[in-house]
């Protein structure tokens, strides 16, 4: 209980820093600060060569210009990075290989398709593991120890392996993908369809429910909640599975290709336009299944 | 008609008398079963034994025992008719069929050692252990018996006993590459990020105003591809272990926050009224309170962690490294076609990862052994 | 509605009196507009009495209790505590705490739990462990030193709370709702305790409590509350001697008592509905 504000009415910017809204905006704008000063600080060196080099005469002015502007920044600048976003995805015609928007497809779509076939395959070894004894305790603890191995270190050699039997481009990273994000949705599906407490399956019990009826009535409407947050770490961790899987396949397309072509040759903007894209399209995948989430959990008649 | 109580053993027991129907093998050095007598008979034996166990005749850790044993047995047989008698490559249905029925078994007697329940604490814990020891040796068995029984090529898919073999005759290299990545990179960057992610965290706790501006950003930072930071950091640190443990602070650093500040406010209301009421000061309350309660959720994120920092080490290798390293191996390794050599090194990786996740779990254990998780009445 | 700033209490005025509340307001907004926990509490409470403070849910009494340990700010109104403002009370560690719950500290053994104040306080780990080897044996909890919270019962659980409010020796002892969360054998139990341990240490204790016969067994004086606001009704003196067993709950003078209590209760009630 606290009596803070009490009576006032707080005034407009006491309730933007209240809330969560103001302090990101800050917090936001005090990296872009910090980055453009890092931009400067990181690239004057090259820069003040380039000016000995030409004779110039040169001022802190041109200095920080000539640092963000350069054509290899070791940092760049962060208006750099949304030029080249706008003339990647805007200018380019999206079915060009030099548009972002067909690199981004390319990764998006096996990043879906393995994200899809894990979460199916992820449910339905949750639903055998609470069903049956012996695959919990034989199944379960390999489970668990696979989450501790470095799993993304096999994603070369699928790749490559499959490749060499013909299986090429996209279902060797949608496989990775799969790999990956079946383990959080089993784990946490696990966890889900054993969430409702021993009263209410002691309840199905006195109805004599099959395990048919207890599944669908009980389990696994207890278990929407925990299937959506590991659903959301699954779609993440399945975006960073395709990018992976792109890196040896000789960069033909998708974002992690371009971040190998952009290491290659130096191209810093390229990498963190790439860099960026793969953050958006991760954030916006997680909001979706967020979005979904809420819609579901609404039409079950929980609390939004 | 016999009363079959136990329909695995008999589906077991008929699969294994199929077997002798069919031949072991084809091709030049064509197998049938009369050519090994001993093993004919020993499946008999088997089939028998079976089909007295389908009736119910033992149950519980006696079964279990007794199955596990027949299929080691049966399995060293068929790991025989593999490699001494010469079906690899050439394995028919009368071998496949064998397999099957040892599948069976195993099945069934892991199911037995599963139900297996006693009021020793060492004994159950024992049989707990048994059940997924034996599922994995199974795995690895079947694994063995499906590369070299189909003559899956080695560039596909070597077999555990061809990745042992490799394994053994390359320790240097794999000593090498383990102390360049984990010991150089990890280590460091794992001891780099979770520090200052816990730094921060006591700096943010204190400052609300940054809590609320900085904790969003930091859980919305844990679902990006962090790892795409790889090829940035090797250019500013250069191809050396310092990019690397670059690449794993960034990675750690995030959780280590997250987690950090979310269980600094773990600790109960009551708990800080009693804190208040002493009139205890900030870094009392911290030390004696909110640190202690906060524990459980600082373990979680040094367990995810110490995957994550893998993870981090040998993806950044793939971007650029000197010529040693887990990354490059695999990646170099890979382009060859050496693929029992990859095998190798992700065997490796694998044991690197889970010792370190076990030794965080043992430190976890032992920290938060208050917690509801581990409690036992002592 | 301004409020206005506590002023301290006339410090010392009465040697005899521990807790002294003047027109003691505490409110605070909501988003239904302004909730007034507590309104124009005036209440004395002296050297070695017994209080209970009873009412129904919602009646202010925890946030009394609250507001005395300084955990809760009030709006208005004097309130002193040892002679000294409820603020200068608390940093002078004036009083020992026991709440709802144990409120144990898992990851401490059940000594450290007690010697927790005398830690913050900054005393000798040697003296440390010789108060608490004597409290504990005071809470009849001898030889469970070494026990973690979590392997004792409820009952042995908040009784170590009750070692650890008085280990350091506070003259006044603020008990909300102690016994609640217990079954009512072991609660009967603990109370007779709690009578001795109160005989024997000569504390101030405030008691806050919704059962009549807790309350009427316990006290030497029960503060009878109403909510909506938060407000004192009746102030029952019941003078039963020190010494007390279980039994005095049959006897005419304690139905009495419990009689008036209720009646104050339901007076208090007559317009809730």
């Amino acid at each position: 209980m606290t009596i803070e504000g009490q009576g006032a009415v707080p005034g407009l910017t006491a309730r933007i820093f209240a809330g969560h809204a103001g302090p990101i905006a800050v917090v936001v704008l005090a990296i872009v600060v910090i980055w453009y000063a890092g931009a400067v600080y990181m690239n004057a060196p090259r820069q003040m060569d380039v000016f000995k080099r030409a004779n110039a005469d040169w001022g802190a002015v041109d200095l920080i210009e000539g640092t963000w502007a350069q054509d290899r920044p070791i940092l760049p600048a962060p208006h750099q990075i949304l030029a080249e976003l706008k003339k990647t995805i805007i200018d380019q015609k999206v079915t060009s290989k030099r548009s972002l928007v067909f690199h981004t497809w390319v990764t998006l779509s096996s990043t879906l398709l393995g994200f899809a076939t894990g979460a199916v395959l992820g449910i339905v070894l949750a639903v055998g593991i609470v069903h049956v004894g012996t695959l919990e305790k034989s199944l379960m603890p390999w489970i668990i120890s696979s989450q501790t191995i470095p799993i993304l270190a096999i994603a070369p050699m699928v790749v490559v392996v499959l490749g060499a039997i013909g299986l090429k481009g996209l279902v060797p990273k949608a496989l990775i993908s799969t790999y990956l994000c079946f383990f959080p949705v089993t784990i946490g599906m696990v966890k889900g369809l054993r969430s409702p407490d021993p009263l209410q399956m002691d309840l199905m019990s006195t109805y004599s429910a099959s395990p048919w009826q207890t599944f669908w009535k009980l389990r696994w409407p207890a278990s929407l909640p925990f299937l959506f947050t590991s659903l959301k770490v699954a779609v993440a961790i399945s975006l960073v599975g395709a990018i992976v899987g792109e890196l040896p396949t000789g960069a033909q397309g998708g974002l992690g290709a371009r971040l190998l072509a952009g290491s290659y040759y130096g191209q810093t903007i390229q990498i963190w336009s790439a860099l960026f894209t793969a953050a958006a399209l991760a954030a916006a995948m997680v909001v979706l299944v967020g979005v979904v989430e809420r819609v579901v959990v609404r039409a079950m008649g929980g609390r939004p | 008609m016999i009363a079959v109580r136990n329909p695995w053993m008999m589906a077991s027991a008929i699969l294994a008398l199929a077997a002798l129907l069919f031949p072991l093998s084809a091709g030049e050095s064509a197998l049938s079963w009369s050519d090994i007598p001993a093993l004919s008979v020993s499946v008999l034996i088997f089939a028998a034994m079976s089909v007295w166990l389908a009736r119910g005749a033992l149950r519980g850790l006696p079964l279990g025992l007794l199955l596990l044993g027949a299929v080691g047995l049966g399995g060293g047989m068929s790991l025989y008719v593999l490699y001494q008698a010469g079906a690899g490559g050439e394995a028919q249905l009368g071998f496949w069929l064998f397999i099957f029925a040892l599948w069976t078994a195993v099945w069934c007697g892991l199911d037995a050692i599963s139900s297996f329940r006693s009021l020793n604490t060492w004994a159950q814990r024992l049989a707990d252990l048994l059940v997924p020891l034996m599922f994995g040796c199974w795995l690895l068995f079947l694994w063995e018996v499906l590369t070299v029984g189909f003559g899956v090529p080695q560039v596909l898919l070597p077999s555990p006993s061809m990745i042992a073999v490799r394994i053994a005759g390359s320790l240097d290299i794999l000593a090498a590459d383990f102390h360049q990545t984990f010991i150089k990179a990890v280590i460091s960057g794992y001891v780099m990020g979770c520090g200052s992610g816990f730094a921060v965290a006591i700096l943010v706790d204190r400052v609300p105003f940054l809590k609320r501006g900085l904790l969003p950003l930091g859980n919305l930072v844990s679902a990006l591809p962090i790892v795409g930071m790889a090829p940035i950091m090797v250019m500013w640190f250069g191809f050396d272990w310092q990019s690397k443990a670059a690449v794993v602070v960034i990675m750690t650093f995030f959780p280590m926050l997250v987690n950090t500040v979310s269980g600094l406010s773990a600790a109960g209301v009551l708990e800080r009224d009693l804190m208040r009421s002493y009139g205890a000061r900030y870094w009392q309350t911290l030390f004696m309170l909110r640190l202690p309660a906060a524990m459980p959720f600082i373990f979680n994120a040094l367990k995810i962690n110490s995957t994550l920092a893998m993870i981090g080490a040998i993806v950044a290798e793939f971007f650029g490294t000197p010529i040693v390293g887990m990354g490059f191996r695999i990646s170099t390794e890979v382009g060859r076609m050496n693929v029992d050599m990859v095998w190798a090194e992700i065997a490796m990786a694998a044991l690197a990862g889970s010792a370190f996740y076990g030794a965080m779990a043992l430190c976890e254990r032992a920290v938060t052994f208050w917690h509801p998780s581990y409690r036992q009445r002592r | 509605m301004t409020p206005s700033p506590v002023q301290s209490g006339p410090a010392g005025s009465d040697g005899d009196s521990v807790v002294r509340a003047h027109g003691l307001t505490l409110s605070f907004q909501t988003a239904d507009g302004p909730v007034h926990a507590l309104s124009d509490i005036d209440l004395e409470i002296g050297r070695g009495e017994f209080v209970s403070l009873i009412g129904p849910s919602g009646c202010g009494k925890t946030t009394l209790l609250r507001a005395i340990a300084d955990l809760e700010q009030p709006t208005g109104g004097n309130l002193s505590v040892n002679g000294v403002p409820a603020h200068e009370a608390r940093l002078a560690r004036g009083y020992g705490y026991v709440f709802q719950a144990p409120a144990l500290y898992p990851w401490r053994t059940i000594e450290r739990n007690v010697t927790l104040p005398l830690e913050i306080m900054g005393m000798a780990a040697g003296a440390r462990r010789e108060k608490a080897r004597d409290y504990l044996e005071l809470v009849n909890l001898s030889g469970f030193e070494k026990k973690f919270p979590w392997q004792l019962s409820g009952g042995m659980q908040q009784r170590a709370s009750i070692a650890r409010a008085l280990c350091f020796d506070p003259d006044l002892l603020l008990m909300d709702e102690p016994f609640g969360a217990l079954d009512e054998i072991v609660r009967d139990h603990l109370n007779e305790q709690l009578l001795q341990l109160w005989a024997k240490t000569q504390k101030t204790v405030v008691f806050v409590t919704h059962s009549i016969p807790e309350a009427v067994f316990l006290s030497t004086k029960i503060v009878v509350m109403s909510p909506r606001p938060g407000r004192i009704i009746d102030v029952i003196e019941a003078d039963f001697p020190r010494e007390r067993s279980l039994d005095i709950r049959e006897t005419p003078e304690f139905l009495e008592v419990a009689h008036r209590v209720r009646e104050g209760l339901r007076a208090g009630h007559s317009y809730d509905d």
